[in-house]
């Protein structure tokens, strides 16, 4: 449920680099937490985005949450499936409920993320 | 007819029918293309249902019939005091010389209502420890943005443009809503594990940037800020104002004022704490509370005390200016001033040790039936979890708060604050007799043992209402929000 090759925030966004850029999603936690999302707010390609500040949003049935930037740089991809089908957020988080893919501007960031070990003992599933 | 059958009004229509017959017109009948532009006139008339005056009459009665209210029963609606309206307040608030009166009626025929608005003032002003109030703003969340563009003013002529303002992780939504609305960027500041705001975190947070820091006390967990004094210190020590969210100001009354815990401006939510039907029954009032430091910029008018005569004072240079029309929701305004009149500084304060006691009482009963994540004396609203019944029986605070219903009470409120999963969260209020309480705690001890023993009855819940489950997920993704013609 938490794979082991992806970094993870403190805010439950995933990042994965892929050939030097950095996609991004909420984790199956946050997903299960947030319940039946309903909308997903993401911004346009080319924004800038700053490390673990707001870049989008997303509310479900219960809440609406801010979705911080887990890397520095520009938003080069986003998914436009989100915005007709925002249920695929919960039923493929890591997958097709991919949010955006940034283009980094500093990739030590990474490092400031948690694994999957630190991250389950943050949810408190280790 | 059954109550849940009651069908849409548009399907009662009948081509023809009418509930008024129009006598002949009596001047000139002007065909509209003549005095209307054309863009503005619809091309087909509006499909209104066709029926008789009984059938409108008897399809809202029926309707009416469905509705839950404080006048029925218990309403333990959390952070929204839906506490029981005193009926006196609305022969007060019916007096023709109040509800007759035109908003545009020269000062000298309204003196009656600029001298309550000015004694309310006052009353407001002694409760609170603030210096003025403007009764402008509509509601709560009006309120908070009032103060903001106040703060802002008052910053921007000190020379300075800040750019952010803090909240608590525990805040309730409208305070990062009405502060980005106000331009600034949200900071959140995270709560310790007493429910506290983490003094270790806000003095990480905190720099010459912060404008304000947006605080409910009690907080929305219904507890009070045990380090209030040590906030003030390090928010003024920056030179941000410290701003009070008044939604729990029921939990303070004739005990302790903002003013003097050094609350620089908060509003009021006259709505809940001073008695006046609310959530769907009437419209607000957020009268905003200042200490002198922010008076100049106060909307305008301000109401004003000369000698025995009252009057509405325009003449503010540093006002931020008009935010609603005329003198804010009066109506409202007169409700409150009834209602302080007729407790009483005693009164008030007995309205607060009850409100407390109530929800302490009821918290008791419930604690060995639910989780309980913040365990500390609470003020007068309480935040429990059913993380436990959602981990060890598949049922969730949404399946329970449904099941309520059957029980015929009004759920609480849920899932909020954010920072307590499945929370529920529950404020009786001062004005529930024991033996409601005990009846209330009663039910929420079947719904646990229910979803223990038969979690498929709560989690299909509720059965006995008008309308079942409603599928929220299909109404949030594809809203239908209008009749159409079939």
């Amino acid at each position: 449920m938490y794979p082991e090759e992806l970094r993870y925030s403190t805010e439950h966004e995933w990042a994965r680099l892929e050939n030097g850029r950095v996609r991004v999603g909420i984790t199956k936690f946050a997903a299960d937490r947030l319940s039946d999302v309903v909308f997903v707010e993401l911004p346009p390609v080319g924004t800038e985005v700053q490390f673990m500040q707001p870049f989008g949003v997303v509310e479900s049935v219960k809440a609406v949450s801010d979705l911080y930037a887990p890397v520095s740089g520009k938003v080069v991809e986003v998914n436009e499936a989100l915005k007709d089908h925002p249920e695929i957020l919960n039923q493929d988080p890591y997958g097709e409920g991919w949010l955006v893919v940034i283009e980094p501007t500093d990739l030590s960031e990474l490092q400031k993320l948690l694994g999957r070990d630190e991250y389950l003992k943050l949810i408190g599933e280790a | 007819m059954n109550p849940r059958e009651v069908p849409l009004i548009f399907e009662e229509s009948v081509p023809g029918r009418v509930a008024t017959r129009f006598p002949d017109p009596d001047v000139p009948v002007v065909p509209l293309e003549e005095i209307i532009p054309k863009d503005y006139l619809r091309e087909r008339p509006p499909e209104f249902p066709e029926v008789s005056e009984p059938e409108v009459v008897r399809h809202f009665t029926w309707l009416s019939r469905r509705n839950y209210a404080v006048d029925l029963g218990f309403y333990p609606l959390g952070s929204c005091t839906m506490k029981y309206n005193p009926k006196i307040n609305e022969d007060a608030a019916r007096l023709p010389g109040f509800s007759r009166l035109h908003p545009y009626a020269p000062e000298e025929l309204a003196q009656g209502a600029l001298r309550l608005m000015w004694e309310l003032e006052q009353l407001l002003c002694e409760i609170s420890g603030m210096d003025r109030v403007t009764f402008q703003p509509a509601a709560g969340a009006h309120g908070e943005l009032t103060a903001l563009m106040m703060i802002r003013a008052a910053l921007e002529d000190r020379g300075e443009r800040r750019t952010k303002v803090v909240v608590p992780d525990s805040a309730h939504g409208t305070n990062p809503a009405s502060a980005a609305m106000c331009g600034y960027q949200v900071v959140v500041v995270r709560s310790d594990d007493r429910g506290n705001v983490d003094i270790q975190h806000l003095r990480q947070v905190m720099d010459e940037q912060v404008a304000a820091f947006m605080l409910t006390n009690p907080n929305t967990l219904g507890l009070f800020e045990e380090h209030i004094l040590e906030i003030e210190e390090i928010v003024h020590g920056y030179g941000a104002f410290l701003y009070l969210d008044g939604a729990n100001l029921n939990a303070m009354l004739g005990i302790t004022r903002p003013g003097d815990q050094g609350f620089d401006v908060m509003h009021f939510n006259l709505h809940k704490t001073f008695s006046t039907p609310h959530g769907g029954g009437g419209p607000g009032a957020g009268p905003v509370g200042v200490k002198n430091v922010l008076a100049p910029y106060l909307p305008v008018p301000t109401v004003e005390r000369e000698g025995e005569r009252f009057y509405l004072n325009y003449n503010r240079p540093k006002t931020i200016g008009k935010i609603r029309a005329f003198y804010g929701n009066f109506a409202v305004l007169v409700r409150a001033y009834a209602y302080i009149r007729a407790l009483g500084g005693e009164g008030l304060r007995q309205v607060a040790e009850t409100a407390v006691l109530n929800a302490n009482y009821l918290l008791t009963l419930l604690r060995p039936y639910f989780d309980l994540p913040y365990n500390r004396l609470c003020k007068h609203e309480f935040v429990l979890s059913g993380r436990r019944q959602k981990k060890e029986y598949g049922v969730t605070t949404r399946d329970m708060a449904k099941r309520l219903l059957d029980y015929g009470y009004h759920a609480p409120t849920i899932y909020f604050p954010l920072i307590v999963e499945e929370a529920i969260m529950i404020e009786p209020t001062e004005t529930e007799t024991r033996k409601t309480l005990d009846a209330f705690a009663e039910a929420m001890r079947r719904i646990a043992e229910e979803a223990a023993t038969n979690p498929e009855l709560v989690r299909s819940a509720p059965h006995t209402t008008p309308v079942k489950r409603l599928d929220e997920v299909q109404a949030a993704r594809n809203p239908n929000l209008r009749w159409r013609p079939t």
